[in-house]
């Protein structure tokens, strides 16, 4: 048997989307009451969840405290269930602290650290189901959190895969379509300026293709901001509905 | 673009993964028909207007296939009648995993756009996709998919479609799926049914394949061979090491007998012998099949008998049986034994349609005939028609349907008529389709991509490239070549160097990587010249006339420049693209002449003594080296302008302007290969010719040995020095004879991608690096490495597969395979011309060699005519004489006679054409006269003048 025929001739994928059309993307915040800010994200059968907490002081040495803005600080986690089989999954392991360093840059590049100087904030994702752009979701999921707790941000931070197969950019792939072989670059994107805040890819591609997956991968947040933005406003509503103003 | 809100989750357990996959259901997919209301579709592929004329349907209607049907009959629907289909996902899905090759061809008719298909993505519509209930399996939940599916296209065209009425017709052979499609209202037909309905067309009724259903009316119900086993039990066998797999390879000689060749992990593959038609077991050659390996003492020798299945005996058993036993007391001395099995199993068919000829049945109404395929390895079969009066006497094509354990031959059905046999076009067309070569026209996608007539060169040409319009540029080529890529150019430097330049037709110029032409050259793989006829690579426009480097016209090239010393070695090496004007085009013997004529000393003839010079002292260097000098017999035919027969044929000579050519193109070759290297380890398309395992070169040990000679077969060098040494007095022919052997030994020169391969060496040149440069119009490989060095010196820019290994080295074997097939298809061409010369010539007596000794038989080449044949001493009527084979020095003695290898010999020969699809060459012994035997020379006036030639 050959492999999994990822895009058929009329043009759909395994699971019956476009080459450019995202999953069912749900979200929801305010879903922990303790944390300063947190946030619920499903991206098909991805789930994350992000709580933030800070700005505050500094915790442990004094030694990492930056005088002219905050320290942010990321972890990320899978649960022992989010896969299909179950795993112990570690503490820090190598693939955790790759992507927790991901999640800092990012997050660097769009929180206005320098409003808190001498501060730290904290930002702990967790993935509770995973098929396939996890380190999207949990930037999308850690973006709401963020609002959530009322950290003031350049723009939305928005993060989404593309691979490539036959010629053609797919976006936002799945778990079958990542493993499938190929490439899937990941993109965050702070989508007002068209600022890329961390882009990254392992595979191999020729460099005639990458102009046409980075716009592949832009169009995709573009549209996920959509998403996200209507999100917030809605909970803005339904909070504000509840405190009576 | 409306994403469904509702979606399910389908889970698909395989071991012990559990996978969860999002399924998700639109409303956006269209039904693909003309004229429908209610899609919002920008396309249609059904037509509204619908022409097939049915005694069952005299309605318009679309067929809807199911999976069974498909597999079955895609040569049914692959008919140009056959149009407006409507192909479900379902069944696209299940036809990919259950037979590559039939998923391809289905593929092809949907892209088709005269067909007609349509793909219909039932699965992701929300109407259509249904969920496997409990307790169903996955076949009935499919064929619920495509019920509810045929149901709602019959409900929708009802409603969609406002004039004109619409049906859909559901196709399918399962009993169980026709009463429940009926039930719920479907219009449902078997194939069978269908096709025999259709009127005026007859012939379509012969490509139905036989199904399960009809197949017991056509066997006697006598079980001639045992069960395969199934897939699972194979399996199992395969991981205990009970079995082993392999490929089937029958034997062109010996219908009796087959090896299979084991692939074991590294160099631990292995043959394993099949004899007899119970351990045959239906296989076919080219089969992936599962054999057992019998215990020792079973074990047998491989007989050098020649046997072939004579006649059409309907399920004639003791026929079988006594031509088994000859092969039983054929068999040799236990020592050479071989590992000998039997297939258990077959694991996969690797049927094509093949090429053949009907062998009418004797009773003349019958409608069933045995088909003899052209290739002699696949067995006869069995086919039924109607139309086989006017099918005798054609080359057809037939497909095999399936091979059931009561029946000698497998059946099959007819597919198409190829033309007259003995037809030189239609023969043509057999051989070309027999090695698979393809010859269609080049489509009109493929020719749009080529430049615009008139071309010239453009001043951004002139720009990037260099001029090299001024030097004296001129090429050497056979007689009659039109497809000229390669003009060779010497100069004298000031400071006493030459420079020599190869200048290469640049064709990467006008063939762009990635467009329809680039691909259809890839597939092609190689121009493929037969006799009196070339397919062509590339489209002729390039490949004669913009690509080939003419004189007096200026063309675009690729050239090699280098500065050469008077030892010959190489100072300087240089690439550029450039702009050339060949001054001269030249054959063969007028750049000799020009060289040997004292009295010429114009530019051109300068630049080729400078070049001849150099050659020599190359060639010489490169001998040194250790490359070798083989030798193999090649004929040219004379053909007659008018009729395009042959008139005469002679063997190939050669020149030393040949030579001077091909040393220069060596190095040009060479020299590009360290350059692309250099520059890609991973990705550079290079050449190697692995050095042969010493058990290859065996005959030519033996064949030295009868003449008291030893050939030393270590390295290269020693065997190219041994072979030098052998020569015998007063037998000059001799040498060449042993040098033919040689070739044979040899193994096949491959293209290999750099990054998938650690061993470079090129045996035969005695080269450390090897690839393709100078034949870009011939060769696609040379396409490859031209753009590979174009991008290494910064000519042109890179493209994604160039740079990507396993797509070179998936290109690589294509072009292998396309080289391999190429030689054969000339082979076969050149023995067809044979056998049309001596069709005209009648019988002829000629002089030849033993070249191998068999136990029933002698092979003999003919040097005049660089032909082979066999002498069989056994024949069917008459009594054998008395033969006594002698394993060890191998000869054979014949009623007190004794045949040595190299032995002279002299035979009649004449063209066989009893057996009118293999019309062959038949010799008979004339000198040494054996009672019995040998026969008396025919009555012919000519060979005696010229046999001289052959002697001196």
């Amino acid at each position: 048997m050959a492999g999994l025929e990822l895009l058929s001739d009329q043009g759909y994928r395994l699971d019956g989307r476009k080459a450019t059309e995202l999953r069912k993307v749900q979200a929801r915040m305010g879903v922990f009451a303790q944390a300063d800010g947190s946030a619920y994200i499903e991206q098909g059968n991805t789930k994350a969840l992000a709580v933030v907490y800070g700005p505050h002081e500094v915790r442990g040495s004094r030694s990492r405290t930056l005088n002219d803005r905050a320290v942010i600080n990321c972890q990320y986690s899978m649960a022992t269930f989010s896969t299909s089989e179950r795993k112990r999954r570690p503490h820090g392991d190598r693939k955790s602290t790759e992507m927790s360093l991901h999640l800092k840059q990012t997050f660097e590049a769009a929180v206005l650290t320098n409003l808190y100087p001498r501060s730290q904030i904290d930002i702990y994702v967790k993935i509770l189901q995973s098929d396939g752009g996890n380190y999207s979701a949990g930037v999308n999921a850690a973006t709401l959190a963020v609002i959530d707790a009322g950290i003031p941000l350049r723009d939305y931070v928005c993060a989404c895969t593309a691979g490539f197969v036959d010629e053609t950019p797919l976006t936002d792939l799945c778990h079958a379509e990542e493993s499938g072989g190929g490439t899937s670059l990941a993109m965050a994107l702070l989508p007002r300026g068209g600022h890329i805040a961390l882009l990254q890819m392992d595979a191999r591609l020729h460099q005639d293709h990458l102009e046409t997956l980075m716009e592949a991968a832009m169009t995709a947040c573009k549209s996920i901001s959509k998403v996200l933005d209507q999100v917030v406003r809605q909970h803005l509503q339904e909070v504000s509905a509840l405190t009576g103003e | 673009m409306l994403k469904s809100k509702t979606f399910v989750k389908k889970t698909r357990s395989g071991g012990v993964m559990k996978i969860v996959r999002e399924h998700y259901l639109r409303d956006d997919i269209w039904c693909g028909t003309e004229g429908c209301v209610e899609c919002k579709q920008e396309e249609t592929v059904l037509q509204k207007d619908v022409h097939i004329e049915s005694n069952l349907c005299s309605f318009p209607h679309y067929l809807l296939p199911d999976t069974n049907v498909v597999l079955s009959q895609i040569d049914i629907l692959e008919d140009p009648l056959i149009k407006n289909v409507i192909i479900l996902q379902t069944v696209l899905q299940e036809v990919r995993h259950r037979s590559a090759p039939i998923y391809k061809r289905l593929k092809d008719i949907l892209h088709d756009k005269e067909k007609h298909f349509y793909t219909f993505t039932n699965e992701h519509h929300r109407d259509t996709f249904i969920e496997r209930e409990p307790g169903e399996s996955a076949n009935d939940r499919n064929d619920r998919a495509i019920r509810v599916s045929a149901k709602w296209y019959s409900d929708h065209l009802k409603k969609a479609l406002s004039e004109e009425e619409i049906q859909i017709v559901l196709l399918t052979n399962d009993r169980g799926n026709k009463e429940k499609a009926v039930e719920s209202g479907l219009l449902t037909y078997k194939c069978e049914e269908y096709v025999k309905s259709l009127i005026a067309n007859p012939e379509l009724v012969d490509r139905l394949a036989l199904t399960d259903d009809d197949k017991n009316e056509i066997t006697s119900s006598k079980v001639l061979f045992p069960e395969h086993l199934p897939l699972s039990r194979i399996q199992a066998g395969i991981k205990s090491g009970a079995f082993q797999q392999g490929t089937f390879r029958a034997s062109r000689d010996n219908y009796l007998e087959a090896t299979v060749f084991v692939h074991g992990e590294g160099d631990q593959s292995t043959e394993v012998l099949i004899q007899g038609l119970q351990n045959l077991n239906r296989s076919v050659h080219q089969d992936l099949v599962a054999v057992e390996i019998l215990p020792q003492n079973q074990w047998v020798a491989p007989s050098s008998v020649v046997l072939q299945d004579e006649g059409p005996k309907e399920d004639d058993a003791t026929e079988e049986v006594e031509a088994e036993k000859t092969l039983k007391s054929a068999a040799g001395g236990a020592e050479s034994r071989k590992p000998t099995g039997r297939v258990v199993g077959i694991i996969k068919r690797n049927w094509r349609p093949f090429c053949g000829m009907l062998f009418l049945s004797q009773i003349k109404e019958a409608t069933r005939h045995l088909f003899t395929p052209a290739d002699r390895r696949i067995p006869r079969i069995r086919v039924e028609t109607r139309q086989a009066a006017t099918l005798a006497g054609q080359r057809i094509m037939v497909a095999i349907d399936g091979w059931p354990k009561h029946s000698r031959y497998p059946n099959g059905h007819f597919v198409r008529s190829l033309g007259c046999a003995g037809d030189k076009d239609t023969e043509t067309e057999v051989l070309l389709l027999e090695h698979d070569v393809p010859h269609q026209d080049f489509s009109q996608t493929v020719l749009s991509f080529l430049p615009k007539m008139p071309w010239s060169i453009t001043e951004e040409d002139m720009a990037v490239r260099e001029d090299l319009r001024h030097l004296t540029v001129c090429s050497v080529d056979p007689p009659g070549c039109t497809d000229i890529d390669d003009a060779l150019h010497c100069r004298d430097l000031p400071n006493g160097n030459q420079e020599v330049g190869v200048h290469i037709a640049d064709v990467s110029h006008f063939i762009r990587p990635g467009n329809a032409l680039d691909q259809e050259a890839a597939n092609r793989g190689t121009t493929v010249y037969l006799t009196g006829k070339r397919i062509d690579m590339v489209p002729e426009l390039l490949s004669s006339n913009l690509c080939s480097l003419r004189c007096n016209v200026e063309r675009l090239a690729f050239s090699c420049i280098w500065e050469i010393n008077d030892k010959a070695e190489i100072v300087k090496t240089r690439f550029t693209k450039s702009v050339i004007n060949s001054k001269a085009s030249l054959t063969y013997a007028e750049a000799q002449m020009r060289i040997d004529d004292t009295n010429m000393n114009d530019e051109i003839t300068k630049s080729l003594r400078g070049l001849n010079s150099l050659a020599k002292i190359l060639k010489r260097q490169r001998i040194e080296k250790g490359a070798l000098t083989l030798s193999s017999p090649e004929v040219r035919f004379h053909i007659d302008s008018e009729t395009h027969d042959p008139i005469d044929l002679q063997t190939k000579e050669l020149k030393e302007t040949n030579s001077m050519v091909e040393e220069f193109m060596l190095l040009a070759n060479i020299s590009v290969a360290q350059k692309i290297y250099d520059e890609f380890s991973e990705c550079a398309l290079l050449r190697k010719h692995p050095a042969p395992p010493p058990s290859n070169y065996d005959i030519l040990n033996t064949a030295a040995k009868s003449k008291d000679l030893v050939i030393h077969t270590d390295t290269a060098k020693a065997l190219a020095d041994s072979l030098d040494a052998a020569q015998v007095d007063g037998f000059p022919y001799f040498n060449t004879l042993l040098r033919i052997l040689a070739t044979r030994c040899m193994m096949q020169a491959v293209y290999f991608c750099s990054g998938m391969d650690s061993d470079f060496h090129h045996y035969g040149l005695a080269s450390p690096i090897y690839t393709h440069f100078t034949s870009p119009i011939r060769r696609y490989s040379d396409i490859i490495v031209h753009r590979l060095l174009a991008v290494a010196i910064g000519a042109d820019s890179t493209y994604p597969d160039l740079m990507d290994k396993h797509k070179q080295s998936a290109l690589c074997n294509n072009l292998n395979y396309r080289h391999k097939m190429a030689q054969y298809a000339q082979r076969a061409s050149v023995a067809f011309h044979t056998q049309l010369f001596f069709k005209n010539r009648g019988i002829m007596n000629e002089e030849g060699f033993i070249l191998f000794v068999r136990k029933n038989a002698i092979i003999i080449l003919i040097p005049k005519f660089g032909m082979e044949g066999t002498v069989f001493f056994e024949n069917k009527n008459k009594p054998s004489p008395k033969l006594t084979f002698n394993q060890e020095a191998t000869t054979l003695t014949v009623e007190g006679h004794t045949f040595n290898m190299f032995d002279k010999v002299k035979v009649t020969i004449s063209l066989d054409a009893s057996n009118i699809q293999h019309q062959k060459i038949r010799m008979s012994l004339v000198e040494p006269v054996i009672l019995g035997v040998s026969v008396a020379p025919s009555e012919d006036n000519q060979p005696k003048a010229k046999k001289a030639k052959l002697d001196g």
